[in-house]
């Protein structure tokens, strides 16, 4: 069967989706990252959708889910790339995903997700940091 | 036979006929000498007659529909499309087949000596002139329809200019009156835009607006929603005062909206947002957490330093 893969960078999963999405394809990728998530502990998933032209009503609110799971499970979700048209057919569907953070690409999303994890660490209890470069001294 | 008259004097008479037409042509007021020439009127009468003379050969003259009088039909087209384009009214574009009647009358009078043939025959030839008629009006109208709305259609390419303000900074002034088939065009280059520079920030600048009504007012919204599901953040600068009563009076909730009150001013927020994060990201690659764009708003100039 067919599957998105998931990959694994540093403390986050990226997921690159470059098929058509269809619903079971869209159900099969919701069940296999929170699975990814917990057993890894991730703390951020970057979902670049550059590549996907067509959207549906169920395919929006599946990005709307899978980023509402993912925060259940501690991780931050960011929705990277999308097209102008799917973009304006989610709008007209009324399906703004306010939960979910956007970014225009794969590399700005890397920085919102570093930069809100980078503040996590700030405002908890001082810990050892995960990613190289965060030194504490800020606080 | 009243079909008969009519084929005699255009099968012997043609050529008087053209001359007296050309006469009438001449001398009547509705002559726009400013816009045609007297060698490419004539041209045309010579053309329109030969070819009338050529569909009344096929017997038929009541039905200007069928198919023998398709190529006189399609001369008046052109005729007509070409005068619409020079600035003809239709009066005067339609003066070109109707001015054929009076010399065609005063032949059938010289021809026909039966008074009662005679009216037949006045009847027949009125009622296929004005058939006439009626077809170059209707071309003339569906030839200017076809001019106003190329017109409208360049106007609305023409008027959604999506400007580079800054590196990661687009601005996009919207002039006049915005209607649905504006707003989408506008909404889609915006976007287009975005993805091609990668920008980050998008100005809606709405001073040109003269009216915001509920669907205007959804149609930015949505816009604005659109951008973001992109990743690109939008603010709407150029509210007038009263656009801002109606907009409360008509309780649009603007309060997800970054709404400044002049360009200039949603420029400086873009820059020091844009300041702010590529400071962010200077930051973390530094080691420090240190969030310089909190300090106090620094002058553009200094905006400008960095953002190099």
């Amino acid at each position: 069967m067919e599957r998105i893969p998931i990959l694994r960078m540093g403390p986050f999963l990226l997921v690159t989706i470059q098929v058509d999405m269809h619903d079971r394809l869209a159900l099969t990728l919701q069940d296999d990252l929170t699975q990814k998530i917990s057993r890894t502990g991730a703390k951020g998933v970057l979902i670049d959708i550059s590549s996907l032209e067509v959207v549906d009503s169920f395919i929006g609110r599946m990005l709307a889910n899978i980023s509402a799971m993912a925060s259940v499970l501690d991780a931050k979700t960011v929705v990277v790339g999308m097209q102008p048209a799917v973009a304006i057919t989610l709008v007209e569907l009324g399906l703004p995903l306010r939960g979910v953070r956007t970014a225009l690409n794969v590399e700005r999303g890397m920085e919102l997700l570093n930069r809100s994890l980078g503040m996590d660490e700030k405002r908890s209890v001082k810990k050892p940091a995960e990613s190289a470069g965060n030194d504490p001294i800020a606080e | 036979m009243s079909t008969s008259t009519l084929q005699t004097i255009l099968q012997k008479h043609s050529a008087a006929l053209l001359d007296e037409w050309m006469k009438t042509q001449l001398s009547a007021d509705t002559l726009r000498s400013d816009l045609i020439k007297e060698s490419e009127l004539r041209d045309q009468s010579t053309q329109f007659i030969a070819l009338f003379r050529d569909a009344m050969a096929g017997g038929n003259v009541t039905d200007v529909r069928d198919p023998e009088w398709k190529p006189a039909r399609e001369l008046l087209s052109k005729v007509s499309r070409a005068r619409a384009v020079q600035g003809f009214t239709p009066s005067e574009t339609a003066t070109f087949v109707l001015s054929l009647k009076q010399p065609l009358f005063a032949r059938i009078r010289l021809e026909q000596k039966d008074a009662g043939a005679l009216a037949d025959d006045y009847w027949t030839a009125t009622l296929l002139l004005d058939k006439l008629a009626l077809h170059t009006t209707e071309v003339y109208q569906k030839s200017r329809d076809d001019i106003i709305r190329r017109q409208h259609e360049e106007m609305l390419e023409l008027s959604t200019p999506v400007v580079t303000l800054w590196e990661g900074i687009l601005a996009l002034p919207m002039i006049g009156t915005l209607d649905s088939a504006r707003t989408q065009i506008v909404m889609e280059s915006l976007l287009q835009r975005i993805v091609e520079t990668g920008s980050e920030i998008a100005i809606i600048d709405i001073t040109g607006v003269p009216t915001v009504d509920t669907l205007v007012a959804q149609h930015l919204l949505k816009t604005v929603s659109a951008a973001r599901l992109m990743g690109a953040d939008c603010f709407i600068s150029g509210i007038r005062p009263q656009i801002a009563q109606t907009m409360v009076h008509l309780a649009i909730d603007l309060s997800n909206v970054v709404t400044k009150s002049t360009l200039a001013d949603a420029f400086i927020v873009a820059l020091e947002r844009l300041e702010q994060k590529t400071n962010g990201a200077a930051n973390r690659a530094n080691g420090t957490h240190l969030p310089n764009a909190r300090k106090t708003p620094a002058p553009v100039r200094a905006h400008r330093a960095e953002a190099r």
